[in-house]
């Protein structure tokens, strides 16, 4: 009999049960509602095993890709182990560096897992300083072209964890994170679509990391990125984005200043402002939205407005 | 033929998701009750609706319905309302193409839902 293997504990599964009546008849409270693969309510992820196609259908690409699937639909062949879809583990890693990006209030840091980590661009980890208090904190850093690990980070004016990382974390530093969680990532497939990358403040890193994912898969559509920021040393990648535009013709950099300071070479105004009056069209695009919440989640209204469908539209909000 | 295959199934559904959501989210008279929500989760919902509506697979109860509406039904969701949704459905599949013949299909089954919607 083909087993489902959840927490820990193997559970026998009968061949036309589904995985979830399977965790339900093993006292498992997991959550549902259509049971029939719409509403996305039951939604987990396989750790091993094969997942059937069927249990993945209508599933944003980003979640099929990280192998997470439709329990009420799922009738595998063979042994499943799943988790439920927010649980990962925690590992340490090693500070490798920590410096100032942009002269202001931004941290870079670099850290190296001591045990393998598995992570795609554009996916965030959480950070402890000890067992009470941790932050999330997204990365910039790529699997395939960066050793490390690389987190932007902006102070928070008396922020318990970011005085913490400001004034006490330094090279050599063993500290604990958690594997990446996150659907805000690059999926290969589609080299041709256009891709919409907006960002405010340190939300650029994740789509720092997005963008040199999609360049290093070689995609072949316009990236544009539009960056906004309070004032011009908020634009902390200005010189690295600029470099990366002139080696590749089809990526395009916008940063956007909203106060009064704004550098020659950059627009002035909101950064939504300067998105829209370029593309007030965006369908067939993909979109990620990374930065402050307001910002993420009117954007991500106008974005579908412009004729964005919902399913390419990833957001990712600092709170 | 099911009603279902006959509108083109899951690529249907596809099809119209986008643009059913969009159009109820700019109709004034019932974008507020969308507040607050968060927009990828409650297009997946919209989604499971319309594969009910156009007859698809679907393990429809009207237990989850009310559940799942009653906050909306306490903040004064009424019949003007759900009238607003079928509306926007039905130009939505105009938009597409779909026959009136077909387009009245839908509306009927999505009637059906309207007593445990406004938990009448």
């Amino acid at each position: 009999m083909p087993k489902v293997i959840y927490g820990g504990q193997a559970l026998e599964r009968e061949e036309d049960q589904s995985v979830l009546d399977c965790l339900l008849a093993a006292g498992v409270d997991a959550p549902y509602s259509c049971r029939s693969g719409t509403c996305q309510t039951c939604m987990m992820r396989a750790v091993s095993g094969e997942v059937p196609e069927r249990a993945q259908a209508g599933l944003k690409d980003v979640y099929a890709a990280q192998n997470y699937f439709l329990p009420c639909v799922c009738y595998p062949e063979g042994d499943l182990e799943i988790t439920d879809p927010g649980d990962v583990g925690k590992l340490p890693a090693e500070v490798t560096s920590v410096e100032s990006l942009g002269g202001g209030d931004i941290l870079g840091i670099r850290l190296k897992p001591l045990t393998p980590l598995d992570y795609r661009a554009g996916q965030f980890i959480r950070f402890f300083k000890d067992e009470h208090l941790a932050r999330n904190y997204s990365l910039a850093s790529v699997p395939a072209l960066d050793d490390e690990l690389s987190l932007h980070v902006r102070k928070v004016p008396g922020g318990l964890m970011t005085g913490w990382l400001f004034d006490h974390l330094k090279t050599g530093d063993t500290v604990t994170i958690t594997e990446a969680a996150g659907d805000c990532l690059y999926v290969s497939g589609k080299p041709e679509q256009n891709l919409l990358l907006i960002g405010t403040g340190t939300g650029l890193a994740p789509l720092y990391g997005i963008i040199r994912d999609a360049l290093y898969n070689s995609h072949r559509g316009e990236i544009r990125l539009y960056h906004g920021s309070v004032t011009p040393e908020g634009l902390y990648l200005d010189a690295a984005l600029r470099e990366l535009a002139q080696q590749h013709p089809n990526f395009h950099y916008i940063p956007c200043v909203s106060g009064d300071n704004v550098p020659a070479n950059a627009r002035s105004g909101m950064v939504l402002d300067g998105v829209f009056a370029d593309l007030p069209k965006l369908n067939g695009w993909r979109v990620f939205l990374c930065g402050h919440p307001e910002m993420v989640k009117s954007g991500t209204r106008k974005a579908f407005f412009a004729g964005a469908s919902m399913n390419e539209i990833h957001a990712d909000a600092f709170t | 033929m099911s009603l279902y295959d006959q509108l083109g199934g899951e690529a249907a559904v596809n099809a119209a998701v986008d643009i059913f959501y969009r159009k109820v989210l700019q109709d004034d008279r019932i974008s507020r009750f969308f507040d607050g929500v968060d927009m990828a989760k409650q297009a997946a919902k919209q989604k499971a609706f319309l594969t009910m509506a156009f007859g698809g697979p679907n393990n429809y109860t009207g237990e989850d319905m009310r559940r799942g509406h009653a906050h909306l039904v306490a903040q004064g969701l009424n019949d003007s309302h759900f009238d607003a949704v079928v509306e926007n459905l039905a130009a939505t599949l105009k938009e597409l193409g779909v026959s009136d013949e077909l387009i009245g299909q839908v509306a009927a089954v999505a009637e059906t839902t309207r007593n445990d919607v406004l938990g009448k």
